[in-house]
């Protein structure tokens, strides 16, 4: 998403942190897994002005529904209407938002940065490290980093790169699940 | 098959036959909307949908098609069908700009929840995508303004799409359906049972009224001390009048319809206030301004109602009741809400509020003696009114003494701008579907149309078309569809030379300039009329208006009257836009 892409290289470390009224939510949508079934949700918002900052699409445990998962930001009024707005859809089964509920959040991003030999790859390694990142590719040049998290730990990693030269950046958007109902369990899994 | 020794077809030859009995898509196609009980098309053929057309033909003594003369007209009428008879209208129009012509009917239905079903012809499927001749991505550009739609690629899900379609448009908050059908989809081969079930699992949607919300609006109901029942087409859609008058009477709640609930309270009755908004009475516009309670059903809060939001009904509650749950906190955030069809919800607030017993009830109508006393003086204060007719026959007058040769039965259909206006506020009606217009998206053009595929549904009925000079020749063409088909609409124009509503925001907010709304040469209407094989007659003086208009009104066939009005008359009352209530204007003297 281009508004995704602005947000993050801009708006996210130069604005001031959002007000209260326009706070970020994260919205599941199980859609039918049909032709045009994405395209009637991203066409309603733009149609009805909603913004997306990121959006992504996978299969459900059932092959005919699609999740998708979009992070928006909006007062309570705006996103109380884009829940409901989506729920019209004929083909919409169920629209979550999961901001309010326990959950887990997830994106990927492969980051392309710069990391010639010698001081600057062991500080490229070390951060890897720290963050429980992974480098998938290597050259003489550079590294190819992949680092998931939640999006602030993620953005948090790319702003340590940055001033190693990041040459290009990849994100998934955000992904989400409703976290187990056991607490004792979730928390014994070390989450 | 049976597999019983004495058959006599060899076991060989079933395939064969059975591939030679299997129907094409088309004709799955026209059993499938059979099977929903359409008895009328509305359509313009095209290279797309020869294969419908060509069903069409054999299905001819099933079900009839009318040949409009513009796709726009085709949506206009079946919107006219379904509003007129409470039904699923059917459209039907070839690919690219044969789907392009009908958008406007087909956001007029969206905007105006109105269930109709509009068949699309598609270039062949290897084709999708090349900009081949005749190709528009049709579902593509009607997402927006369709409750759904669906490009139907294999013929298998042809009967299962068109059950489907209908159930949609029909049920909850009703609205267009468009099924896109490529050529070569209703070209092949499938076999077709009606089947109860769909291709896909429906996902009902179904909201009985929470009775905890029910008890809880009862109360806040029996409390009021100054409310106000805001109602619109939600009360029509839902056949909810009856409901609506019982509840009303029982409480002696003041009501006050928008321009889509025109009828579905009757408009003389002494409870009713008329119609609210830009346009509305004087004294609906107060009386929701000083409520302390809105009970507004079926209705979206649109802005020309409300004019500006935050001032809009400053002291009241809101209970909002509407099918759609996404109209509820909308525009106007609700203190309680019931997300219910209209009928249902008001049948349970009743019944719930009888429960109080009668000693409630009657407290609770005594404690609103002084509201009622308020309200009727700000009607005798500004009654809807207009200054006299001098050598102009005043628009007003046009619109009472229609409703005076027609007893107010008659089925009045319009167009969109200053005459629809006027007819909203001199027009009384009496019951629900006497009164078709173009609220949401105030399309130009509906007039005509939609009154033809209104006649259709009531036989020798009076169905009137008021509609002005400006709309009128946006779809004329129209009248010949009408003369073909025998279906005896009246036409009655107010003329007056101009785009009236635009110049009457230029007299009123732009100094009078007056930017291209001449409409001063036009065609000379009742040679027009004739030219289609209508009957046309015209009235330029006050003392000719009765006789033509009866004239008009008592041919046998499609009359149009040419009413030439006062050319620079106003609507009043206007609420300028993003206004509230105290920025009312109530007539011309106050400007």
């Amino acid at each position: 998403m281009i508004e995704s892409m602005e947000a993050i290289t801009f708006s996210s470390f130069i604005l001031p942190p959002s007000s209260f009224n326009n706070m970020r939510h994260t919205l599941s949508i199980v859609v039918a897994d049909q032709p045009g079934e994405l395209s009637r949700i991203v066409g309603l918002f733009s149609a009805r002005g909603f913004n997306i900052e990121t959006l992504s699409v996978g299969q459900t445990p059932d092959p005919h529904w699609s999740r998708v998962t979009v992070v928006t930001r909006g007062d309570d009024r705006t996103i109380e209407q884009i829940v409901k707005q989506c729920s019209r859809l004929a083909r919409v089964r169920e629209v979550l938002d999961v901001t309010m509920q326990p959950h887990i959040e997830r994106e990927m991003a492969l980051i392309d940065v710069e990391a010639t030999p010698g001081a600057m790859r062991q500080e490229v390694l070390s951060l890897v490290a720290v963050f429980r990142a992974k480098v998938v590719d290597i050259s003489q040049t550079g590294m190819i980093i992949e680092a998931s998290g939640n999006k602030e730990k993620v953005e948090a990693f790319i702003e340590l790169l940055r001033p190693m030269g990041v040459r290009d950046i990849t994100r998934t958007g955000c992904i989400a699940i409703g976290r187990l109902s056991n607490e004792v369990a979730s928390v014994a899994a070390g989450v | 098959m049976s597999a019983q020794p004495h058959t006599l077809i060899p076991a060989a030859n079933v395939p064969l036959a059975d591939a030679i009995q299997e129907p094409r898509g088309a004709e799955i196609l026209i059993e499938a909307l059979l099977h929903e009980g359409v008895d009328s098309i509305f359509g313009y053929p095209g290279g797309a949908v020869l294969h419908i057309y060509d069903e069409l033909w054999r299905a001819r003594d099933r079900v009839t098609h009318y040949l409009v003369r513009h796709e726009q007209g085709a949506v206009h009428m079946a919107e006219g069908y379904a509003r007129a008879s409470g039904r699923v209208g059917v459209a039907l129009v070839t690919s690219g700009p044969g789907a392009t012509n009908a958008m406007t009917g087909i956001a007029n239905a969206y905007m105006d929840s109105t269930p109709i079903v509009v068949i699309t012809g598609q270039v062949p499927t290897p084709l999708i995508g090349t900009d081949a001749f005749q190709e528009v991505d049709t579902v593509g550009i009607t997402r927006s303004c369709v409750k759904h739609n669906y490009l139907v690629r294999d013929v298998r899900d042809l009967a299962p799409v068109v059950h489907e379609a209908f159930h949609l448009a029909r049920t909850g908050r009703p609205g267009p359906i468009v099924i896109d059908i490529p050529k070569d989809v209703s070209a092949a081969r499938a076999s077709y049972s009606r089947l109860k079930h769909i291709s896909f699992p429906l996902i009902e949607r179904k909201w009985p009224p929470d009775p905890r919300a029910v008890a809880e609006a009862a109360v806040a109901i029996l409390k009021a001390e100054r409310p106000v029942m805001y109602v619109g087409g939600g009360i029509v859609n839902s056949g909810a009048a009856e409901a609506l008058l019982a509840l009303a009477e029982e409480l002696q709640l003041p009501v006050t319809p928008t321009l889509m609930g025109l009828g579905g309270f009757p408009s003389a009755h002494p409870l009713c206030l008329n119609m609210l908004g830009m346009h509305g009475t004087y004294a609906a516009n107060m009386a929701v301004a000083e409520s302390d309670l809105l009970i507004a059903v079926g209705v979206r809060f649109d802005d020309r109602v409300t004019g500006k939001l935050a001032t809009f009904a400053p002291q009241a509650k809101v209970i909002h009741i509407d099918i759609d749950p996404a109209n509820v906190g909308k525009n106007r955030t609700p203190e309680m809400s019931l997300v219910a069809d209209a009928r249902e919800a008001l049948c349970a607030l009743q019944a719930e509020i009888k429960s109080f017993g009668q000693p409630h009830i009657d407290r609770s109508v005594k404690r609103r003696a002084v509201w009622w006393e308020r309200i009727r003086e700000w009607q005798l204060q500004q009654p809807l009114r207009f200054t006299g007719s001098g050598d102009h026959i005043k628009p007003q007058t046009v619109i009472r003494e229609l409703h005076r040769l027609t007893n107010g039965d008659a089925l009045i259909a319009t167009d969109v701008g200053q005459h629809q206006m006027w007819a909203a506020q001199f027009y009384p009606f009496k019951r629900s579907r006497q009164w078709i217009t173009s609220g949401g998206l105030g399309a130009m053009g509906y007039g005509v149309p939609a009154a033809i595929g209104a006649q259709l549904v009531l036989g020798d009925q009076m169905v009137v078309a008021v509609v002005g000079d400006g709309g009128f020749q946006m779809t004329n063409q129209e009248l010949a569809m009408a003369v073909q088909y025998d279906l005896p609409i009246k036409v009655l124009i107010m003329n007056n030379g101009y785009l009236g509503m635009v110049r009457q925001w230029q007299e009123m907010f732009y100094e009078r300039a007056y930017s291209e709304v001449d409409l001063s040469v036009s065609p000379d209407f009742v040679k027009l009329a004739e030219a289609y094989g209508a009957f046309g007659v015209r009235a330029t003086r006050p003392d000719e208006l009765s006789d033509v208009l009866s004239a008009g009104l008592s041919h046998k066939g499609i009359a149009v009257m040419d009413i030439v009005v006062s050319k620079e008359e106003n609507v009043f009352p206007i609420v300028p836009a993003g206004g509230n209530s105290r920025d009312m204007i109530v007539h011309s003297e106050g400007v």
